[in-house]
């Protein structure tokens, strides 16, 4: 279970929230309404106040590099540092093929991938550490509809078999109809949800 | 041997004429560097006059003191100079505590372990071997120092996104920044190792030429070259390893955040 307790972002009004195991919750909003900021501080990127717990552990008792291993936040843009994919990959699992890569990928030039091939990529390797909250930033934005298609059900079974949770921020309302459990629009820092009643409190 | 020849004035108007001759070249051609070129020339006769007159009181007087504020001011000014080859500026007071550990590690602390127990001259602080000594150091070891710190503070901006990246995998302050920090003690001592590499087959080292002009014989001559060299040596990468520690934990706050607000002085417009 994730509880974010009156997380507090810049000047924004404190976030409290709770996400069930499996659950995924859904976030649209204009771009600068703070989608991306509250995905940072939950992985504690940023200095922010109040207190993210996931399954019982409080952020700030573990080593934030622990931390960043079980809340994995995947950016919009993916960042490659060596010049193959395969370094950057303990070894080939099944999430590779999952998103329709065969063995072969581990010697690509990353400098030849596609922004979408780099994209999938970057899930698959967000994917290795095993984390229990997945902070998903726009992850099919480069994406066609299939491929877009294959990280839905990837993260769903993903989020099915570890018991995880997952922050799933896109702009495609249909989108996020089929992959989360509820559903809130960010402006200025406030969520609202869209449908059904869960708690969200904007103190 | 000891027919030592004596510049006079004359023969250093004569060179200065050369150096005339290459500035009124590059004005012609509109080559841009003729200005400079005029003023470092000043410059250089200036500095190294009164710093001549200020040695030969200093050596007469053979005060404890005075060697110790003379070591101090050049400690200071080439603190200022590793911050001024900055492209980007570290937060002011913070960046010039860090160059003066830094220099003070490479050539305070080095000349003084040099003074007292390699050379053991009598007193220990005799100015004909205190001064000169600190003045090479200082001299080598703040380029050292500046490059290295210029390359880890350039290429971390440059590579933010990626070290980010790699917090977000999970991994360490440490391990995110360690290739970068790795490239740039290469860069603080690659200057040295290539000196070291080529001094006596492709170059030969100033000092030593000196001392040779000066009437030293060549093997005295080379001994010290190489003690020099071995301290230069020493004295940058303690130097450049202070910089790169100091700096990079400084880039990170305790949660591991990369931090440059911490580091660099806010951009002005």
């Amino acid at each position: 279970m994730i509880n974010l307790q009156s997380l507090q972002i810049a000047n924004y009004s404190p976030i409290t929230l709770k996400l069930e195991a499996g659950e995924c919750m859904g976030i649209s909003g204009a771009s600068g309404s703070g989608k991306t900021r509250l995905l940072r501080a939950i992985a504690d990127m940023d200095e922010r106040g109040g207190e993210v717990i996931v399954d019982g552990v409080v952020s700030q008792s573990i080593a934030a590099s622990e931390w960043r291993k079980k809340v994995a936040l995947l950016p919009a843009e993916s960042v490659w540092w060596f010049d193959t994919i395969g370094e950057h990959f303990r070894f080939y699992n099944h999430y590779f093929s999952a998103l329709g890569f065969s063995e072969e990928v581990m010697s690509w030039d990353v400098t030849r991938c596609s922004s979408g091939e780099k994209q999938r990529l970057s899930i698959v390797r967000l994917l290795e550490s095993c984390p229990t909250l997945l902070l998903l930033d726009e992850p099919t934005a480069n994406l066609d509809l299939e491929n877009a298609r294959r990280v839905e059900s990837l993260i769903a079974s993903y989020l099915a078999d570890n018991q995880a949770s997952a922050i799933w921020v896109g702009h495609s309302a249909e989108q996020l109809k089929r992959v989360s459990n509820m559903r809130f629009t960010m402006k200025e820092g406030v969520l609202n949800q869209i449908t059904d009643a869960r708690q969200v409190t904007d103190e | 041997m000891n027919s030592l020849i004596v510049l006079t004035n004359l023969d250093l108007l004569l060179a200065a004429m050369l150096v005339l001759a290459l500035a009124g070249l590059a004005a012609r051609m509109k080559l841009g560097v003729s200005t400079e070129l005029l003023v470092a020339a000043v410059r250089t006769t200036v500095q190294l006059t009164i710093l001549g007159l200020i040695l030969k009181t200093v050596f007469t007087s053979s005060n404890g003191w005075l060697v110790a504020a003379i070591t101090l001011v050049m400690l200071f000014v080439a603190a200022w100079e590793v911050l001024s080859r900055q492209k980007r500026k570290l937060h002011r007071r913070w960046g010039f505590s860090v160059s003066i550990i830094a220099l003070f590690v490479s050539s305070f602390v080095i000349t003084l372990l040099a003074l007292l127990i390699i050379i053991q001259a009598d007193p220990w602080y005799t100015p004909q071997y205190a001064i000169p000594l600190m003045g090479m150091l200082l001299g080598n070891t703040m380029n050292g120092i500046a490059l290295g710190m210029d390359r880890l503070v350039q290429t971390a901006w440059q590579q933010r996104m990626v070290i980010e990246q790699r917090l977000m995998l999970g991994q360490t302050a440490v391990q995110a920044i360690n290739d970068i920090r790795r490239d740039s003690m290469r860069a603080g001592m690659i200057p040295i190792i290539n000196a070291m590499a080529a001094a006596g087959i492709v170059s030969l080292p100033g000092m030593m030429t000196g001392q040779i002009l000066a009437g030293s014989s060549p093997q005295e001559a080379v001994n010290y070259q190489i003690l020099i060299m071995f301290l230069i040596t020493a004295g940058t990468g303690f130097g450049v390893v202070a910089v790169l520690s100091l700096i990079s934990r400084r880039m990170f706050d305790e949660r591991d955040r990369l931090r440059f607000d911490r580091l660099l002085q806010p951009k002005k417009d």
